[in-house]
């Protein structure tokens, strides 16, 4: 059990390191969920691992499991999912702002435009005079 | 005067509740309630600093469950000082967000900026490292809401930054928390000090990695090298009262390596007694060289003033890694006098920036701004201040922490960092000075906003900070060196906290 507990937190903090260091905001946020995750069943086996033990007072049981570790993780939990929920919200404010998903807003691929950009190239194609102009500014992809 | 211990931590949190209904009756309403809480903050800080005089540790068991086992607010020197400082920047960084209308650029930033104090006052007044935890992310969850308040591009492109390092660092809080749990078992600081002193040899390993994982967690909140990134752009693109109030968030990041490292890992824990100051002392010098070269290198006042923090904050690491009462003492008088400097600075910066029109902080030359003399002197007196240069507490703080570096066996080391950085910082704030100031664009621009009258006051109230230090120097000298011995007694703190009785039920 320790083992597979073990690998289990190796591998999800392994790929939550990775995707967040990923340079899109979608990835980033799935991988600090990723190591969201490690982190609570990381805290639940500081307890100590046990089977069949209640963690509350029980006349019956042998012995206890430590209750502390689920109190921590259930607040965690619930902090872990609050910011979650506010960096998607700021990543899809982020996307609408500066353009792309890019983290630094900046590295646009080949056939992307900044937002203002495309505003201007649209403002452009409408008035009939300023063809020639944006034909000589936007050539290149 | 066990019940003081809670209010600090309390009053916000109702504040800012009693805010978030005020705005029913208005925006002027809720102004004047969030000035209220924290003028009434500011008193009950005053008369927390009466109460730690005594030298008694005032703890208050919540919930009347005893120590190990419940969470405890504790009430010392240090926490009491840290309160202080949180309440007298906040009413300074109030009063200019009032005067000068920033709040009503989106809602409830009078009910952020009261959670912000609650979770500020948290983070200083708990004894439990879990709790720290969660006062850490209330302040941040606060401190997310108010970096945004008013939206714009920039802001929005460092505050998905700042979020996403702050998370990372809360992941990192957790597991090195988790680790030291699982380690000691308990998460009270001072029981866990008292159970890392008699830790058997095979987890001490241990215990000393997960220390280390705190200890980059809590270099994320001061902005300590290499983990300062998101600092310059975070500070430089948010609103000014907000951006002077984040100037005690850096120093969250010192007390709590003080507070938890010290406590935890003080004279008492045998071989891993103060392990980590070697670390923390490396990395302040480093930090202080590297963010002199940032104050140097900024395109704009804000930006520049962010760097200044910065060299504020990697003094104080210098101070905290220099590890002894004399070094601890310097410490607290720097940052009485850096915190409360350069939230002034940054209400300045936004003061020179309105002035100048669409040309904003930005170091090229512009139109004369209006009352160029009167905001001049005060940017003169805040670059004196800041630099530490004499005859202001800059100087003072510096000379303290240099003076108590003597018998160290770095001491040329950190006197050269701390000359040349200060030199750097030196010259730069004389270029960005005769730049905004000197080399004016004769008037064929459209002028910037007139004087802020009201804001005004915000900003020489907080530089009044430093003339009073100087004045006073040998008080607040005394005080500091009271805080830093009872911080260094942590034998005490331990005892005080483990054996609080818990109050008998009035029958």
């Amino acid at each position: 059990m320790e083992l597979l507990i073990a690998l289990v937190i190796g591998v999800m903090t392994t790929a939550g390191v990775y995707l967040t260091l990923r340079a899109r905001t979608f990835p980033v946020v799935l991988g600090l969920t990723m190591l969201a995750y490690a982190v609570n069943v990381f805290l639940f086996t500081m307890g100590r691992l046990t089977i069949g033990m209640p963690a509350v007072i029980d006349p019956t049981a042998a012995g206890y499991g430590d209750p502390l570790p689920q109190a921590l993780v259930l607040t965690a939990i619930v902090i872990a999912f609050g910011m979650t929920a506010f960096l998607i919200v700021l990543a899809l404010k982020a996307r609408g702002e500066l353009g792309n998903d890019h983290v630094d807003g900046l590295h646009l691929a080949a056939n992307e435009a900044p937002y203002e950009k495309l505003d201007q190239i649209k403002a452009n194609q409408q008035s009939p005079n300023n063809i020639m102009q944006q034909s000589n500014q936007e050539v290149k992809p | 005067m066990m019940q003081l211990t809670a209010w600090p931590v309390l009053l916000p949190l109702i504040g800012g509740f009693l805010v978030l209904f005020a705005r029913m009756g208005g925006l002027r309403l809720q102004r004047s309630l969030n000035l209220l809480i924290v003028l009434g903050l500011v008193l009950i800080s005053i008369e927390m600093l009466k109460v730690s005089l005594t030298g008694v540790h005032q703890v208050y068991l919540s919930g009347n469950w005893i120590a190990p086992f419940g969470i405890v607010f504790v009430l010392d020197k240090l926490s009491a000082m840290m309160v202080l400082i949180t309440s007298l920047l906040a009413l300074g960084s109030l009063w200019y967000a009032i005067a000068t209308k920033i709040d009503e650029k989106g809602s409830h930033f009078h009910v952020l900026f009261q959670l912000q104090l609650f979770g500020l006052n948290g983070a200083f007044m708990t004894g439990d490292l879990f709790n720290l935890f969660v006062f850490f992310e209330v302040m941040l969850l606060a401190s997310y809401g108010l970096l945004l308040h008013g939206s714009g591009r920039l802001r929005t492109k460092a505050g998905l930054h700042y979020v996403v390092i702050n998370m990372i660092g809360a992941t990192l809080f957790l597991f090195a928390v988790g680790a030291l749990y699982g380690a000691v078992g308990t998460l009270n600081i001072a029981d866990m000090a008292a159970k890392v002193a008699v830790a058997p040899a095979e987890n001490q390993g241990l215990i000393a990695a997960a220390g280390l994982l705190l200890l980059i967690v809590f270099g994320v909140k001061a902005a300590m090298f290499p983990l300062y990134l998101w600092l310059p752009a975070a500070y430089a693109n948010t609103s000014a009262p907000v951006a002077a109030l984040f100037a005690i968030m850096t120093k969250v990041g010192i007390y709590s390596i003080i507070r938890a490292h010290g406590t935890i890992f003080g004279e008492g824990a045998g071989d891993l007694a103060f392990y980590w100051t070697p670390w923390v002392l490396g990395l302040g010098m480093l930090t202080l060289a590297l963010a002199a070269l940032g104050v140097m290198a900024a395109r704009g006042l804000r930006e520049q003033v962010a760097y200044l923090v910065l060299a504020s904050v990697a003094t104080l690491l210098i101070g905290v890694g220099l590890n002894s009462p004399a070094a601890m003492s310097a410490t607290f008088y720097y940052l009485i006098h850096s915190t409360l400097v350069a939230g002034g600075m940054f209400l300045l910066a936004d003061m020179v920036a309105r002035g100048r029109g669409e040309i904003g902080d930005k170091f090229t030359s512009a139109p004369i701004m209006p009352n160029a003399i009167m905001i001049g002197s005060l940017f003169m007196f805040g670059a004196v201040a800041m630099t530490g240069m004499p005859p202001l507490s800059g100087f003072l703080g510096k000379v303290l922490i240099l003076q108590s570096a003597l018998e160290q066996a770095w001491f040329f080391g950190i006197l050269a960092v701390v000359l040349i950085a200060g030199l750097l910082t030196i010259v730069a704030m004389a270029r960005s000075g005769s730049l905004l100031f000197y080399r004016t664009q004769p008037v064929n621009h459209l002028p910037g906003e007139p004087m802020n009258k009201a804001a005004l006051i915000a900003v020489v109230g907080l530089f009044s900070a430093s003339p009073l230090l100087v004045i006073f120097a040998n008080p607040v000298t005394g005080f500091t060196e009271l805080v830093a011995l009872q911080q260094f007694d942590s034998a005490s703190y331990i005892e005080a906290v483990l054996t609080t009785p818990a109050i008998e039920r009035v029958k």
